[in-house]
């Protein structure tokens, strides 16, 4: 996440940072951006913002320089301004994360279920996007981004009901985007994530106790979590927040959405139960076709996902844009690989769950990892999710259905673990940034710990997201109940739960 | 006048198709059915859930002929639907009453 704090405490301590190197430097090079920002402020306290027009040449050049390379425009004394190329990109991404969720989670999901349940996939798909939407302008977006209760664990309330959030930039998270691009694009994470739960508990949860679910799990669980890793004040913030207890990174989500959601799936399948007849009569996909143009949609969208989350079309963009790729092909090579080796034949539905490892375990890396890094996460990609999937689902005999925590919580772990050990501070500037510098990031990379808090972060995630889960979940059972009734979900949630059928003769 | 019943190959259906048509053979019945012998199912893998399909696609063929016609059908049957391969099928032949052909209320040998 491209970001710069605005506290206090942050600018005091890279102040102190430059003031060391005798810096008030007018290199604007985008990975300097965030040290640079508070090294002008050092320089003139309280200085008015010029407009661009009354700025000499060379400054106006500095300044257009900084707009294109995503780079901080402080030292100059202009105002930032969302610039085309960057709002551009992030309006692309934006869409790109929605169409992850509709269509291509909703077909993925909906492909795997059998016909009678299809579109409680979809239903579900379609009705967190709403529900989430409503959630994120009211509060969602404040209690993640603001910052006025300068909290580890949560942001502020000056934006909700979006009040503030226009098409200028909000600095303290990109300089050239417009914040209610930022706002939007924040907002279809916040819809995928809990999306991807109900894979688990597919074909057996009633809609309305989903419906209630969520709205509990996006209090309790993300509207934190997603501050605590990319809140300007959060707890672990590694590459923005100089105040960050516990210095991790995630670049796109590898706690906040696939451990968060994989967790929570485990959990909330396991009190919901398993399937009416699971084990005893097949469940196979009804349409792997289906599944597969979910899954070809989710590999493009997470495009946006992953290098958009470079919250702007810059060089650490470009690098995310190489490391998902990479990844998410020697995934879905590695799984299908192994089918054919211990199982003889390589699936299709193989082909999909490898690539859709292979994104998740990048996600928290891809900004931060190098092409060979990548390489090594697909082939992990490919293994451990798949003896997840595979081998250690059938030894516990739980009812992950569509393998959400298989995938999202196992690959999401990994991922979260990985990054720490794979981590490239050449592709990334921000990693040796003021902030990165001030609460140890960059120490910790330099001396191969950064694991450390890697795992600190991925066990508070579990922590959070276990806990959360079995409290609302016995919450939501005691109050309106978890299933229907036996003879509802034999009949299919399709006609019981949205009185309609995916597919007529 | 009988019977014959063909579970064949469904792959198989047009070869077979043409070589009674050859003998003047002028009609037939063909439904898709599903079922097992001794070639028994297969197995479908989904990740970790393997399933085992009992019941495979085949074609039952239903002519009914002369009995002075039938050992010529038969043995173009059983030629033309053999490969060699376990789960060719089988022939059976049955006895019939009486044929009567609805439009002209011909009965027997005429009506088929």
């Amino acid at each position: 996440m491209m970001k710069k704090t605005t506290s206090v405490i942050r600018l005091l301590a890279a102040i102190a940072s430059l003031a060391m190197l005798g810096a008030v430097t007018s290199t604007l090079h985008a990975e300097d951006a965030p040290a640079a920002a508070p090294a002008a402020a050092a320089a003139t306290p309280a200085p008015t913002p010029i407009a661009f027009t009354n700025a000499p040449a060379s400054v106006q050049t500095a300044y257009l320089l900084a707009a294109e390379t995503n780079g901080d425009p402080t030292p100059t004394n202009i105002a930032p301004v969302a610039i085309a190329g960057h709002n551009a990109w992030m309006m692309v991404s934006a869409a790109f994360v929605l169409m992850m969720t509709l269509p291509g989670l909703a077909l993925f999901y909906g492909g795997l279920v059998r016909s009678k349940n299809v579109l409680s996939i979809i239903a579900m798909c379609f009705g967190i996007t709403t529900l989430v939407s409503v959630l994120w302008w009211a509060v969602g977006y404040s209690l993640v981004f603001g910052a006025n209760f300068n909290s580890p664990f949560l942001g502020g309330t000056e934006n909700f009901f979006f009040k503030g959030v226009t098409s200028d930039p909000n600095t303290s998270y990109a300089y050239w985007v417009s914040q209610n691009v930022f706002a939007i694009f924040q907002l279809t994470f916040a819809i995928i994530t809990p999306a991807l739960i109900f894979g688990a508990t597919a074909e057996r949860l009633k809609f309305t106790a989903l419906f209630t679910f969520v709205i509990g799990w996006m209090f309790l669980v993300y509207f934190p979590l997603a501050h605590m890793v990319w809140g300007s004040t959060g707890l672990m913030n590694g590459v923005w927040n100089a105040g960050a207890k516990i210095p991790a990174i995630d670049f796109a989500g590898g706690t906040v959405v696939h451990m968060s959601s994989g967790w929570s799936a485990l959990i909330l399948c396991l009190i919901l139960g398993k399937r009416v007849g699971h084990g005893k009569e097949p469940m196979p996909p009804h349409s792997l076709v289906l599944t597969f143009i979910g899954t070809a949609l989710l590999w493009v969208g997470w495009y946006g996902f992953n290098a958009g989350s470079a919250v702007a079309a810059d060089t650490v963009a470009a690098n995310a844009f190489t490391t998902t790729t990479l990844a998410t092909a020697v995934g879905a090579f590695t799984w299908p690989l192994l089918e054919f080796i211990f199982k003889g034949k390589p699936s299709v539905l193989g082909f999909c769950s490898g690539a859709v490892a292979g994104l998740v375990v990048i996600t928290p890396a891809c900004g931060f990892v190098n092409s060979t890094g990548a390489v090594i996460i697909g082939v992990l990609a490919g293994v451990i999710p798949y003896i997840a999937c595979t081998i250690v689902k059938n030894i516990f005999k739980y009812d992950d259905a569509l393998d959400t925590f298989g995938v999202h919580g196992v690959g999401g772990t990994v991922g979260a673990l990985i990054t720490g050990v794979l981590v490239d501070p050449a592709v990334n500037g921000n990693l040796g940034g003021a902030p990165a510098v001030a609460n140890g990031l960059a120490k910790a990379i330099a001396d191969h710990s950064l694991v450390v808090a890697q795992a600190k972060a991925a066990g508070i995630t579990i922590a959070l997201a276990v806990v959360s889960t079995t409290i609302l979940a016995f919450a939501v059972k005691l109050v309106i109940g978890l299933r229907p009734s036996v003879e509802a979900e034999h009949q299919g949630l399709d006609i019981t739960d949205h009185g309609e059928e995916g597919y007529t003769n | 006048m009988k019977k014959i019943e063909a579970i064949i190959k469904p792959f198989k259906l047009e070869e077979v198709k043409d070589a009674l048509s050859e003998l003047g053979i002028e009609g037939m019945t063909v439904t898709e059915v599903k079922g097992f012998g001794r070639q028994k199912g297969h197995t479908e893998i989904y990740r970790g859930s393997e399933y085992t399909v009992d019941f495979l696609p085949k074609i039952k063929l239903e002519v009914i002929l002369a009995d002075s016609a039938i050992d010529g059908a038969v043995a173009a049957i059983v030629k033309t639907a053999k490969t060699g391969k376990i789960g060719d099928g089988k022939v059976f032949v049955l006895p019939v009453e009486n044929a009567i052909r609805i439009r002209t209320d011909e009965t027997g040998d005429k009506a088929v």
